[in-house]
Order: C-alpha cells, then sequence, then structure tokens
C-alpha cells in the first residue's frame, strides 16, 4: 500500500512536469464524456423517453458507469499498456524485482488525467441522484456505492484479462477493447433497450447488467425487484475470479520475450 | 541439431503467432466497428420508438453502418503518425527542401491514407450490414441519383476534412505536441459534425448553427444522403457549399503552414 502510495507521488510529479499537456489531456478527458452527455440529453430533450426511462433515471446508469470505468482506468492503466511492457522486455525487470507483480504493473502507468472522467462522472450522478426522483434510503445509497466499486472491478478485470491474453499473443488485442469501451458505451443506457442476445452475453458471461441494470432496477423502485437485487453487484467480483486466474497462468507459462 | 530445428520451430511459430495476430488485430478493429454500430443503432431505435423521429428506423441504420465503414474519410483521430513524428523530430525540415510545394505534399499524402485505409474496411462492414436483417439491414441508397450524390459528398467529404485536419497538423509543427492539438479538435468536431448524435435529433436553433459550420459538410451531409433524408434535389447547392469551404481553408491552410515551417527552422535540429 505504501509502495502504491509512492507510484502515485512519482505520478503525479512525472506528469506535471508537463504542465501544459497535462492540462491538455484532461481537458479532452473531460470533454468527451461532456459532449456524451450533451448529446444524451438533447435526445431526451427530442423524444423524453429512452424506453420507458426518463433522463434522470438513464443518467443514474451512465454516471455509474462513467465513475466505475474511471476508477478502474485510473487504477488499472497499467494492464492497458502491458502489452508494450511485455514486448520491449520490460516485464522480466519486473520479475527479478522483489514485489508483488501486480503491483508493479498497476504502478507502471497511473494516469491522473483520468480524474476528468471521474469529476464529469460525479457530478452527472450527484445530479441525475436528484433528477431520478429516487426516495433514497441508506439501503439504495449503498446499493449505488456497491454498483459502482464492482463496476470497477468488472473493467478492472477485463484490463487484466486484456493483459493475461498478452501472454499469448505479445500483440495486444484490441479486441479485450469492444468490451471494455465498447461496455463502457453500452453500460451507460439502460439494458432493456438492447436485444435479447446482447442482454444474455452481458448479464451472465461479462456481468455488467448485474452491477449496474438490475441493481438499478431495484433504486429505481421497479415492480417485481426486491432488496435481494442490492447485492447482485457482487457477481461482478465474481467475474474477477477466473480473470485472475488467467493473469497467474499467463506469468506462470512466461518465459521471456527474447532480445 | 534438434537444438536447432528447435529454435527455427520456435522462430516459425513466432512469425506465425505474429502475423496471426496482426490479422487478429484487423479482424478486431472491423469486430469492434460492428459491436460500435449494433449499440449506436439500438441506441437511437429506442429513442427513435417514441416517436416522432425525423429519421427512420432504416434511415438510422444506414446513418450508422455507413458511418462505421467510412469511419477513415470523416473522423478527426485518423491521423498519419509517421507525418507527426516527422514534425515532432523537425525532419519536417526537410520538406523545405523538396521541390514541391509542402501543403499540396503533405494534403495528397493524407488524403491518400485516409482513402486506403477506408478502402479496406468499408468493403466488409458494407457486405454484412446489407445482410443482416431489418430493422439492422443497410439498404441500397434510396435512388440512384441519391447514391450518386452520397459519393459525390464522400470525396468532396474527403477533401475537406483534410483541409480542416492540416490545421491541427500546422498547429503540431508550432507546438511539436501532436496530441494535444488532435484531442483539442476532436470533442469539438465530433459533435459539430454529426458523431456524437445525427445532426437531426438536435433542436433546430443548434442545428442552424451548426450547418453554418463546415463540419457537418464531412460527416452528416453525405451519411443522410444515402438514405434520403437530404433529398438528391439539394445535392448541387451543397456540393457548392463543400466546395466553397474547401477553396477557403486551403488558402489558408497552406499560408498558415508555410508561415509555420517557416519559423519552426529554428526548432528542428
Amino acid at each position: 500500500m505504501r509502495l502504491l502510495l509512492r507510484y502515485l507521488r512519482l505520478a503525479a510529479k512525472g506528469q506535471l512536469r508537463y504542465r501544459s499537456t497535462f492540462y491538455l489531456t484532461a481537458f479532452a478527458q473531460i470533454a468527451m464524456p461532456l459532449s456524451l452527455l450533451a448529446g444524451i440529453s438533447l435526445l431526451f430533450a427530442r423524444f423524453g423517453t429512452l424506453g420507458g426511462w426518463s433522463m434522470g433515471e438513464a443518467l443514474l446508469c451512465y454516471g455509474v458507469t462513467q465513475v466505475a470505468f474511471a476508477l478502474a482506468e485510473l487504477s488499472s492503466r497499467g494492464f492497458d499498456n502491458f502489452p508494450s511492457i511485455l514486448a520491449n522486455g520490460e516485464f522480466d525487470r519486473i520479475l527479478v524485482r522483489p514485489r508483488g507483480l501486480m503491483l508493479q504493473v498497476l504502478g507502471s502507468r497511473l494516469d491522473l488525467s483520468r480524474f476528468g472522467r471521474l469529476i464529469v462522472g460525479g457530478i452527472v450522478l450527484a445530479w441525475a441522484a436528484k433528477g431520478s426522483g429516487v426516495e433514497w434510503t441508506p439501503l439504495k445509497a449503498a446499493t449505488i456505492a456497491l454498483m459502482t466499486l464492482c463496476g470497477a472491478v468488472v473493467f478492472s478485470s477485463l484490463f487484466v484479462l486484456g493483459a493475461a491474453f498478452a501472454f499469448l499473443t505479445t500483440d495486444g488485442l484490441e479486441l479485450v477493447n469492444i468490451f471494455t469501451d465498447g461496455g463502457r458505451e453500452m453500460a451507460q443506457y439502460p439494458m432493456s433497450i438492447y436485444e435479447r442476445w446482447l442482454r444474455l452475453f452481458f448479464t451472465f458471461v461479462i456481468p455488467f447488467a448485474c452491477v449496474n441494470y438490475l441493481p438499478l432496477l431495484f433504486v429505481l423502485g421497479r415492480p417485481g425487484t426486491g432488496p435481494a437485487y442490492a447485492l447482485l453487484p457482487l457477481a461482478g467480483l465474481a467475474f474477477a475470479l477466473p480473470c485472475l486466474l488467467a493473469w497467474r497462468a499467463g506469468t506462470r507459462r512466461y518465459v521471456s520475450t527474447g532480445s | 541439431m534438434i537444438a536447432s530445428l528447435r529454435a527455427y520451430g520456435g522462430l516459425f511459430r513466432m512469425r506465425f503467432l505474429r502475423g496471426l495476430s496482426y490479422r487478429a488485430a484487423a479482424l478486431a478493429g472491423t469486430a469492434t466497428q460492428f459491436f460500435w454500430g449494433f449499440i449506436l443503432i439500438m441506441v437511437y431505435q429506442a429513442f427513435a420508438k417514441a416517436g416522432g423521429s425525423p429519421l427512420g428506423l432504416s434511415q438510422i441504420a444506414s446513418y450508422v453502418w455507413l458511418q462505421q465503414a467510412f469511419l477513415a474519410l470523416i473522423v478527426v483521430w485518423f491521423r498519419d503518425k509517421e507525418l507527426l513524428s516527422l514534425i515532432v523530430t523537425g525532419d519536417s525540415a526537410y520538406e523545405l527542401c523538396r521541390p514541391v510545394d509542402a501543403y499540396a505534399f503533405w494534403f495528397a499524402r493524407l488524403a491518400a491514407g485516409r482513402l486506403a485505409a477506408a478502402l479496406l474496411r468499408c468493403a466488409p462492414i458494407v457486405l454484412v450490414a446489407s445482410l443482416l436483417p431489418d430493422p439492422y439491414r443497410l439498404h441500397g441508397p434510396s435512388s440512384v441519383p441519391a447514391g450518386l450524390a452520397f459519393l459525390a459528398c464522400l470525396a468532396l467529404g474527403l477533401l475537406l476534412i483534410v483541409a480542416i485536419t492540416m490545421f491541427a497538423y500546422i498547429l503540431s509543427v508550432v507546438t511539436l505536441s501532436p496530441n494535444a492539438a488532435f484531442m483539442f479538435a476532436a470533442p469539438i468536431y465530433e459533435f459539430a459534425a454529426g458523431m456524437v448524435i445525427p445532426l437531426p435529433f438536435m433542436p433546430e436553433g443548434l442545428r442552424h448553427v451548426l450547418e453554418l459550420l463546415p463540419f457537418r459538410l464531412c460527416v452528416d451531409l453525405p451519411l443522410r444522403m444515402y438514405s434520403g433524408a437530404i433529398p438528391a434535389s439539394q445535392a448541387p447547392l451543397l456540393l457548392l457549399q463543400q466546395a466553397l469551404w474547401i477553396a477557403l481553408l486551403v488558402p489558408a491552410g497552406r499560408l498558415a503552414l508555410g508561415k509555420a515551417l517557416r519559423s519552426s527552422q529554428a526548432a528542428g535540429g
């Protein structure tokens, strides 16, 4: 833990050296989700509803997803960058150091400009908490927190899974982006608008629905849902297990990339 | 003997896997675009089902699929990394030594790069999308004139986006920080061009403002021309509008690039 904080301090120092670049990337990190947000609110202004969801309700979905993704990106971006660590032999150096592997990979790249998305997501979430007209109880608030955290775990697990794939291919597979970036894109709208095959996949294979849509139904008090739905985000933790195992298997089988 | 065989075997496997993972990368890129396309179509159509949509369901599908198929022709972030590294390392000073006009040289290079990438990528997407069941199917153009107008708008749109993005390259010459220039431009362009949501979904006032800007002529115009959401009879006027913007931006860009390159000589080592 102390090491992680050191990594954070170093990253902050390093990135603030290039101050103008830092601010510009941070601006872009804010502008991208903002333009998306503008798009969503314009669509709601035009059509009023999205498959029976009001704007406040849908923005809860958007906010939870953005915050979860931002948290995952802030912490686990190193895994996203892992293929290049693997390809240039950096991983061999990591292996010989007497510290945890995952911690070092995590620390290899802490991109602080990603705070931009976190801020946008947080503001949207706060606004939607009011705009959705939910009558908040401690349980519901705790559910939202759990959704966000477990959502971040799911995104992080995907980053780790992508890194584990890199052991097989050395080159990064863009395919993982479908599930990280694509998953974010998809999970920010209520899952009910999608086709059945897509819903099933993102409930039972990659549990985005469990950390987002389904518990949100309970928070919004939709008929047929009960407090049990508040525990569903924990299924997201179950998803982390195979991803971590894949990572372990990858590190075990690793025989350097030469040069 | 056995050891050297093993080495060759290993080498072969490495090359093989490397080639495969490159092909996999191209495949994965297309797969990503399909996924993205499906999500966008489902979202827009879910909104449109509330009624009063200015775009029909199949017009939405064709808008999204063409957007994915011709991504390389219409997005800002498709950039020439080699040219950018030329700029950053200061090798762009050599461009001044060439007996050709640097602007024309870069322009041709950027346009060719985009065209090649689009030709590689568009075929599988157009083909598969036109075989999908409704409401996801990419139907043919609404009429023959609409199809021809779509191609003409796309072609002029390519020249226009190269003329627009050229300013990001010029800014890179000045700041030597290409990422910043593109990151700054992308969100603004994407919103104004109809990449975030199609222009017809926007309120009237905002739409009128955006129609005064050149950006939507690169994305919104060709994509809607195809499905007849913009009648083909308006094509001549809109093509003229594209041509005027090109005629305005190209000389301005050439002037700016000349200035930037002259003053960058000191920086390039």
